[in-house]
């Protein structure tokens, strides 16, 4: 790690006056957002808010409308060449996304591949791993989120919490610098969040890694964050240690969402 | 007029013979139409607009003619335009190009029944648009598209016969020879029927298999 004085200096990823639109409706309204290396940012909000959107933005499934994100300083839709900035090219994407890994709600393992094959797939295919050096990876990772016995099932065998397992560790396996987390529990049985949650916490302090989440569990984004964003109507409403938001909330807005959300649970 | 066995088993080897010119046009008609179906949807498919439209009309085109219309105008008139085909290039042509543009919106449908979110967890993965498709859409539309590329299969076979029309000799045509030497039409149309049968239900039979072999092998049980 020979990058380490820049860790304080640079933000990994940075949003900048970030706006996203369908039709008349503002999804992000000149966000700002800038995440440091390796801190674990948690995402809270209303639905609509625009907080799946950040995440999307991110991994360039969404195009932005006005704006620019930087990703280790680079910008994420121009390149430079001669000095100029111009459109970037696919090429240039794909190696700014190489950074970023997504987990999703709804886990979007291959259906046609056993779970070792999903997450050799595209260590092999894309980053150039030998077979034998991805199943390694692989199997190390799996391992890691209890899922090595199933590692020849296919994903329609598993549970949802188990499915999750395997898309973080698929995620994993292409060793992101940013992790994405997009309410990975939300579409889970009650009793299987917990089992994701666990390898969440273990990645979030056993590994190097910048994450953000977008959440709905409350208790874990306090428990695991190093800082909460409380996003309104495309905009961060409020941000800070989960300790500030949960505690001390300053902003009306956020004080309703959190009355409303923990007097749910 | 009295069904004669002798003269059934007189003209077999000749109706034989027919038949397997037949299965010759529907098997290399049918993979030309597998390849074109395929270049059809992805002409449909690419970002260009003009591109698109175009491949949509030509479809179009194709799938709102009579194949028999078509067969008849790249035979009799693409010649009278300095543009010469023998009878079976002119009917291999001309069936790749119409069920080609049937098994495009098969592939098109199939493709279509891909949930989005694999497409995302493909670029979420990095994986470039040749893998996407290869490794990952593609093997997911197959036992989608497999029950509409067998019915076209059993199509193309049924089809074969309008190949007679312009003198390619198929099974068909074996019979119609028959029938013009010998004034006796009982027997050779209905060995041409049996014969159809005979092909076309061990070959349903078989397409069944293989779909739930393909989904059986994907872990995408149908049971």
């Amino acid at each position: 790690m020979n990058d380490i004085e820049n860790t304080e200096e640079k933000p990994i990823v940075k949003f900048e006056e970030v706006t996203k639109r369908y039709g008349d409706l503002i999804v992000l309204d000149k966000l700002n957002l800038e995440i440091k290396k390796n801190e674990m940012v948690s995402i809270i909000g209303p639905s609509g808010s625009g907080k799946t959107t950040v995440l999307r933005m991110l991994m360039t499934l969404e195009t932005i409308d006005e704006g620019v994100i930087y990703i280790d300083g680079k910008p994420l839709t121009h390149m430079r060449s001669k000095g100029n900035l111009i459109p970037a090219d696919e090429k240039y994407i794909s190696s700014l996304r190489s950074d970023i890994g997504m987990v999703f709600q709804q886990f979007n393992l291959f259906p046609h591949m056993t779970v070792l094959q999903n997450c050799i797939e595209a260590p092999i295919n894309v980053l150039g791993l030998r077979s034998d050096e991805a199943e390694a990876r692989a199997i190390d990772l799996l391992g890691m989120v209890g899922m090595l016995d199933k590692k020849d099932e296919h994903p329609s065998r598993l549970s949802g919490g188990q499915q999750q397992r395997v898309a973080i560790a698929r995620a994993l396996a292409m060793r992101p610098k940013v992790m994405l987390l997009d309410e990975v529990t939300s579409a889970l049985d009650p009793e299987v969040i917990g089992e994701v949650l666990s390898v969440i916490r273990k990645l979030n302090s056993e590994h190097n890694l910048t994450m953000l989440m977008v959440t709905h569990q409350m208790g874990f984004a306090r428990e695991v964050s190093d800082r909460v964003c409380f996003f309104y109507e495309g905009k961060i409403a409020e941000q800070g240690t989960p300790n500030q938001i949960f505690e001390t909330p300053k902003n009306e807005r956020t004080k309703q969402f959190l009355s409303a959300v923990l007097n749910a649970n | 007029m009295a069904w004669r066995w002798d003269f059934a088993f007189e003209i077999l080897p000749q109706l034989l013979w027919g038949a397997v010119y037949t299965l010759m046009a529907a098997g290399i008609g049918y993979l030309l139409a597998v390849f074109i179906g395929l270049i059809f949807m992805m002409g449909q498919r690419t970002p260009s607009y003009v591109l698109n439209r175009i491949t949509r009309e030509v479809v179009e085109f194709f799938r709102s003619t009579p194949l028999l219309v078509q067969l008849f105008f790249v035979f009799y008139v693409a010649p009278q335009f300095g543009i010469k085909f023998s009878a079976w290039n002119a009917a291999m042509l001309t069936m790749g190009l119409h069920y080609g543009t049937y098994l495009s919106e098969v592939y098109r449908g199939a493709i279509e029944a891909v949930p989005k979110q694999q497409w995302e967890a493909c670029k979420a993965l990095n994986l470039s648009i040749f893998r996407t498709y290869g490794r990952i859409i593609l093997p997911q539309a197959l036992p989608v598209a497999l029950p509409g590329m067998g019915n076209y299969l059993v199509g193309i076979i049924k089809d074969t016969p309008m190949l007679a029309t312009i003198g390619v000799v198929e099974l068909m045509q074996s019979a119609n020879t028959v029938g013009s030497l010998t004034y006796r039409f009982l027997e050779p149309y209905t060995m041409v029927g049996v014969i159809f049968l005979i092909i076309s239900l061990p070959t349903a039979f078989g397409l069944r298999k293989l779909e739930s072999m393909v989904s059986r092998r994907q872990g995408i049980s149908k049971q």
